[in-house]
């Protein structure tokens, strides 16, 4: 019983953490119609980039991911422009841009492991390592400043969508282009900033995701699995529906771990996500 | 099989190269260069049927990796279950991948394309999981093959597996080109070009799709059944390796997709470059160069090598 009530709140944090993971690719694959197939790993790149600062300089954590997404967020920009230019402009998004994003998760992962190697990083802070007990349950602080970093930043992305006149240019371009440019809004710029936008959050997930546990280049590989389930499963871009589909993986996987052993957690997101897609490819809360 | 000049050149050029091979085995005793030709001819293959589906369709499977270790898989377990000798266990490897890759099909193709490139995503860890968790295939700590010390007419095993990776890779190049020529290439040409107007045209597109995914996934598991006996050891992290995936979808993309010699060219030139690069400078670099030189040529050069030459060639003559 301790056990199960540990794995469920222990899921619930995680979950937090993996909408922080997604919320990004909600915007480009679910909004933008953009396969980012290389989102987790600007994820990893970005805790790789913590992991430095923390370590050079003794920077928090968390403040080394806030300052490091505006330069993710130029990054992102700059990318998009690039596969404008060579795909969506010409129409080849399909295939061709598909393999760009696989290309561009690939060179990152391959420099990261020339510079860094395969070992493990961590990160240290002060509050990394110590525990809040609540009865019997155990809350460990490595896991629940994710969680309240995660669900601000998902909080804040989902108001700001949904309330400035940007955010909701940005849900506009996906359903309608033409009506959108008669708006007076110009939608090469729109989705240009929205996929920085989308790219910046993965440098705060990314010094999230350090903090939980250690990061290897690779570990990107996993989380490809995670986010797209979760977007899949939470209607292609809905922000509600992807934060339920997230909190309900992280609880599912973490149950599995405890119960099953650690090695089949990776199997149920992409599990989850298989049977999704056979079943109910509109998600749990599509619009059809 | 030779109405054409075409077909004869094709078939002598095939015919000439086995012979060749064949050759090399009495002369050639360092096994070095049959490593390092198997692995060419293996991402020869692997490209040749990424490419069926790839490139005729315009479906981007990412799992090539999971069809080539369930491929290598099927054929240890085989062998430790029946002991069944190799070329019964390449068509065990072929069924079961071409099942997958049916399966898969048939469970994604009716959605938009980016859903089968992420389920394939999907399914190669999810098989790398279980995998990972079967003991019968020794699990993570992966599995010895025991390959026969005396072999006939040839002077090692590695040898008989290098004239035998020959044969399949010659073997997928001909039923690539079969069928580019074919009537099913050419629905397959339709379904790329535009699914919806090939759809009215009264083109079978779903069940041209699961051929070509079919034929995709036996074809990888072909490649991937002799992989076992060649290293002598599997384990997960080796048979399910990102760069077998990213090897399969770089050489076609950059040989050029919609002709069936483009993977051949891409492979044959990247693989190459790739055995050069591994044994003089380093392995991770060599890895890199295919990623940089992958994203470069879909943006620049999205026809590949192929395109390059017939741009060239028709600015010649005009």
């Amino acid at each position: 019983m301790d056990l199960f009530a540990n794995a469920i709140v222990a899921g619930i944090l995680l979950g937090a953490f993996y909408a922080a993971v997604a919320i990004g690719l909600a915007i480009t694959f679910g909004q933008l119609d953009i396969v980012n197939i290389a989102h987790p790993t600007f994820v990893v790149a970005g805790s790789y980039i913590t992991w430095i600062l923390n370590s050079s300089y003794g920077l928090d954590p968390v403040l080394a991911g806030i300052l490091v997404a505006p330069i993710f967020f130029v990054v992102g920009v700059l990318i998009y422009r690039v596969y404008y230019a060579a795909f969506e402009r010409t129409g080849q998004e399909s295939l061709s841009g598909l393999a760009f994003f696989f290309g561009v998760m690939f060179i990152i992962e391959v420099v990261l492991i020339m510079v860094y190697g395969v070992d493990y990083r961590l990160v240290s802070a002060d509050y990394i390592g110590k525990n809040i007990d609540v009865g019997f349950i155990g809350l460990p602080l490595r896991l629940v400043v994710p969680f309240v970093v995660a669900s601000a930043m998902t909080a804040a992305v989902y108001f700001y969508l949904s309330r400035t006149f940007t955010g909701r240019a940005i849900l506009a371009v996906a359903q309608d282009r033409l009506a959108l440019q008669l708006m007076g809004a110009d939608p090469v710029r729109i989705k240009q900033f929205a996929f920085g936008l989308a790219i910046a959050t993965t440098a705060i997930a990314g010094s999230l995701l350090v903090m939980i546990g250690p990061v290897e280049p690779s570990l990107g590989r996993v989380y490809i699995g995670r986010a797209f389930a979760i977007v899949v499963l939470g209607g292609m871009g809905s922000i509600p529906g992807m934060v339920i589909a997230a909190l309900l993986l992280g609880v599912v996987e973490s149950l599995v771990s405890s119960f099953a052993g650690p090695s089949w957690a990776p199997a149920v997101a992409f599990g989850v996500l298989l049977f999704t897609l056979a079943v109910r490819p509109s998600g749990l809360f599509g619009r059809a | 099989m030779f109405k054409t000049r075409a077909d004869k050149i094709f078939w002598f050029t095939l015919a000439a190269v086995f012979l060749v091979g064949l050759g090399f085995t009495e002369v050639l005793a360092n096994e070095y260069y049959y490593t390092a030709v198997y692995a060419i001819l293996q991402a020869t293959m692997m490209a040749v049927a990424w490419n069926i589906l790839g490139g005729f369709t315009g479906y981007v499977n990412f799992g090539s990796a999971g069809f080539f270790a369930i491929g290598a898989y099927t054929a240890v377990a085989l062998d430790k279950w029946l002991g069944l000798p190799l070329p019964l266990l390449i068509v065990g490897s072929a069924i079961i991948c071409g099942l997958m890759g049916l399966g898969v099909g048939y469970l994604t193709l009716r959605l938009k394309g980016v859903y089968f490139a992420i389920a394939t995503l999907a399914l190669a860890i999810v098989l790398e999981t279980l995998i990972t968790n079967w003991d019968f295939v020794g699990a993570a700590r992966g599995v010895y093959i025991l390959t026969p010390e005396k072999v006939p007419f040839f002077d090692s095993y590695i040898q008989l597996l290098f004239v035998v990776m020959l044969a399949l890779t010659l073997g997928s190049i001909a039923v690539s080109r079969q069928l580019n020529d074919s009537r099913i290439g050419r629905g397959l040409a339709a379904i790329r070009d535009d699914e919806v107007a090939a759809e009215c045209a009264g083109v079978p597109t779903l069940r041209l799709k699961l051929i070509s995914t079919t034929i995709m996934g036996a074809m990888m598991g072909v490649a991937g059944a002799p992989y076992p006996f060649f290293v002598t050891f599997v384990d997960p992290l080796s048979a399910f390796n990102l760069f077998v995936a990213v090897n399969a979808i770089a050489m076609p993309l950059i040989g050029g997709t919609a002709h069936w010699i483009g993977p051949v060219i891409g492979a044959l030139l990247i693989g190459g470059a790739q055995e050069a690069i591994t044994v003089t400078i380093s392995s991770e670099l060599n890895v890199l160069v295919v990623g940089i030189m992958l994203v470069l040529f879909i943006t620049l050069a999205p026809q590949g090598i192929v395109g390059l030459v017939q741009k060239w060639m028709k600015r010649r003559r005009g």
